[in-house]
């Protein structure tokens, strides 16, 4: 790594963390959510938790895909698996996913044919490997995953491909965030809003937030000094009272985010209610494939019979880890039952999730301090 | 003969044409051309040391590289971190049937290649042919010994606070390289693996500063980080990086950061961390950079008192990061 820009980094980083020291009242206790698990990451990665005034605590919020991907998703997925006709096409972390009778991984060991792939075009290739099998790539995601994998669909289509199908499920950030703050006991003060989804929807969507909520918010990168920099605009909003949509990442972030990768999901998919892992049905907090491209959606064209979903594991707390309602190691199962290398919860499958994040770099696991 | 076939494994007429036409060819010595079942050697009073590893790098050719280079440089090296000055190397070969004649002599060229750098003979050894699937290509092991002279006193009881923690040079190159073949990434010519025998710069060090060296260690899987908890939990002391100084090149950092890999749990073949006393720090590292395959050496920590088993990083912004061991494979991130 370039010395020069780290020796710049520490001085820029110093001057923020006295800003913040500056303006934030240490009688008070305010609460941040990270919504996304890439800055869940970030922050442990690079100790900011630890640096912050005692009375600023991060929590970590719903936004890693992994971990909202609801049971009966993964339920079906298996069932899918089963099928002798059918190749899985899906990103690795989706194998360690638990659903009702157990997760890919284990389908795979029994057989099932499912292949990790890195990049959803991959599917094209398959489809051509595999010409009498039905190829169905698990579409899950947040915004910054929907284009890309709407950009697939558009390709196979292109290619009037036959047997390639998509199961869909993408969460919307917007509609999880009003989920969070409609519950009269959220804890929340204030939101670092994702990187990478604000990429694709700019600013505007998250605009209730202040007008509705007077609730601070900013988009940040992913680099500590950007992290830094929007927890200073959060406290800003929050002591001179004026809320907004700040940006400490513009430039990667568009006020009106990127146009193209908005129109091209509105060509392919129409607003759904869907399902979050431990937090149930949110309205219009999803997509699903506007009828004229059910060609390619695989519940549409490869009806599953009907089968019982569980609600989750036993003891799980991933819903209120999602919601920032606990910290990870609240949960009994944390360190415990429920590792990384065998995780119960959903939370615990992604490296981005914020189980494993906490049990990865968490200080507060089993005594994990760094003493001066 | 192009391709290797079931029968050059029988140990009949086939397997002595495959020993005599390409392994003598390439190892030849008088040990080995004995061609018994083991080797017979000389040796010296004192300390040997002895290690094994073995090879399964797929692709098996890849920038910088190939297989045979890992398995010669590998078990040098491991012999090389005990402080030990490498001798004598077995090699066994596993290969599948149908590979290509030429893949196995490029393997073989850069094996004897490689032993003629290192100072070592490959002294007896084994081929196996198994049926096409059962194994990848060519899997190979070796084994080596080596005499630690007197002066070498490595292991991590001698770690104290204070000492500084030294890396030969920068992370991920072979981890990134291997990375980008198999996955078919066009990546710079710069990215190339490190591999490289480590022994000559270990001996100058231990020659030179003796048992002020007090531990050696190459951070090949896990990576540095994994390689450093485990040293910090043997020794049961804490270990403090600093972010800022620890050389990684721009290119690979650029292919982490799209990959999602974290530099610091790539493997490493061709670097060593040297934790040594602190008054001779400077000079240990002065000595590295005469070597090419320690230019880039640099102090990237200490050891402190407190915090025993646990290695910190501290970041460029200013928070400690503990690093834990490599869990599960790194995988791409998904969103």
């Amino acid at each position: 790594m370039n010395k020069i820009t780290l020796t710049e980094k520490s001085k820029v980083a110093a001057s923020l963390l006295e800003r913040i020291h500056e303006l934030h009242n240490p009688e008070e206790t305010v609460r941040f959510m990270e919504v996304c698990g890439t800055h869940t990451v970030a922050i442990f990665r690079e100790g900011i938790r630890q640096m912050l005034p005692k009375g600023i605590e991060l929590i970590s919020g719903p936004g890693c895909p992994v971990c909202v991907t609801d049971q009966q998703y993964m339920d079906q997925a298996l069932a899918y698996a089963a099928r002798e006709d059918v190749v899985i096409a899906t990103f690795g972390d989706m194998l360690k996913i638990p659903g009702t009778t157990g997760n890919l991984w284990q389908s795979k060991e029994n057989g099932a044919h499912i292949e990790i792939i890195y990049s959803p075009m991959e599917v094209i290739g398959l489809s051509e490997q595999y010409p009498d099998k039905k190829i169905i790539f698990l579409g899950i995601g947040f915004e910054t995953t929907i284009a890309v994998i709407a950009a697939t669909i558009q390709a196979v289509h292109a290619k009037g491909l036959k047997n390639v199908f998509f199961l869909i499920s993408h969460k919307l950030v917007p509609p999880a965030l009003r989920a969070l703050l409609s519950n009269p006991e959220h804890q929340i003060d204030g939101f670092l809003l994702p990187g990478h989804v604000s990429v694709i929807i700019g600013e505007q969507p998250y605009q209730f937030l202040a007008d509705e909520y007077h609730m601070p918010s900013c988009i940040a990168g992913f680099d500590g000094v950007e992290i830094l920099a929007a927890i200073v605009n959060l406290l800003e909003q929050r002591k001179e009272q004026t809320f907004y949509v700040g940006n400490t990442y513009r430039s990667v972030v568009a006020k009106t985010g990127n146009s193209v990768a908005q129109q091209l999901m509105d060509t392919l998919y129409e607003p759904s209610d869907d399902g979050w892992r431990g937090i149930g049905v949110l309205p219009a907090s999803g997509l699903k494939l506007r009828g004229e491209w059910s060609a390619y959606d695989a519940l549409v064209q490869l009806p599953l019979g009907t089968f019982t979903t569980s609600d989750g594991p036993k003891g799980c707390q991933c819903g209120s880890v999602i919601q920032g309602m606990i910290h990870p190691d609240a949960c009994p199962l944390f360190g415990k039952l429920c590792t990384p290398e065998h995780p119960v919860g959903a939370c615990m499958v992604s490296v981005e999730g914020s189980c494993s994040a906490w049990y990865k770099y968490g200080f507060s696991s089993g005594g994990m301090t760094w003493e001066e | 003969m192009e391709r290797i076939r079931l029968v050059h494994g029988n140990g009949g007429k086939f397997s002595h044409e495959l020993v005599d036409q390409y392994i003598v060819k390439y190892f030849s010595n008088p040990i080995l051309n004995e061609l018994h079942d083991g080797a017979v050697f000389p040796v010296t009073t004192g300390r040997m040391a002895m290690s094994t590893d073995s090879y399964v790098v797929t692709p098996h050719i890849f920038p910088g590289g190939n297989i045979g280079k890992l398995a010669v440089c590998g078990t040098v090296n491991d012999l090389a971190m005990m402080g030990a000055v490498p001798q004598y190397l077995s090699c066994g070969l596993i290969l599948e049937e149908g590979l290509p004649i030429s893949t196995l002599e490029t393997v073989l060229q850069t094996m004897s290649d490689m032993a003629q750098l290192s100072g070592v003979s490959i002294v007896t050894g084994d081929t196996k042919v198994v049926e096409k699937g059962s194994v990848d290509g060519i899997y190979i092991n070796t084994a080596g010994v080596g005499i630690v002279p007197d002066y070498v006193q490595l292991g991590t009881s001698y770690i104290e606070s204070g000492m500084k923690v030294i890396i030969s040079g920068t992370l991920g190159d072979h981890a990134i390289a291997v990375m980008g073949t198999r996955y078919g990434l066009d990546l710079p010519d710069t990215i190339q693996t490190d591999c490289a025998p480590l022994h000559k710069m270990a001996h100058k060090l231990l020659e030179t500063f003796g048992k002020d060296i007090a531990f050696f260690r190459d951070p090949t899987r896990g990576g540095l980080a994994t390689t450093l908890q485990e040293i910090a939990n043997s020794a049961q002391k804490g270990i403090r990086l600093q972010e800022s100084a620890i050389p990684i090149r721009e290119e690979v950092q650029a292919v982490c950061q799209v990959l999602g890999y974290d530099p610091l749990y790539l493997a490493n073949e061709g670097k060593m961390i040297a934790i040594v006393r602190a008054d001779v720090a400077d000079e240990v590292v002065q000595v590295m950079r005469t070597f090419t395959e320690g230019r880039d050496a640099v102090i990237i920590g200490d050891v402190v008192n407190g915090n025993a088993g646990k290695v910190g990083l501290q970041t460029a912004v200013g928070g400690i990061r503990l690093l834990d061991m490599l869990g599960e494979d790194q995988v791409p991130r998904i969103c």
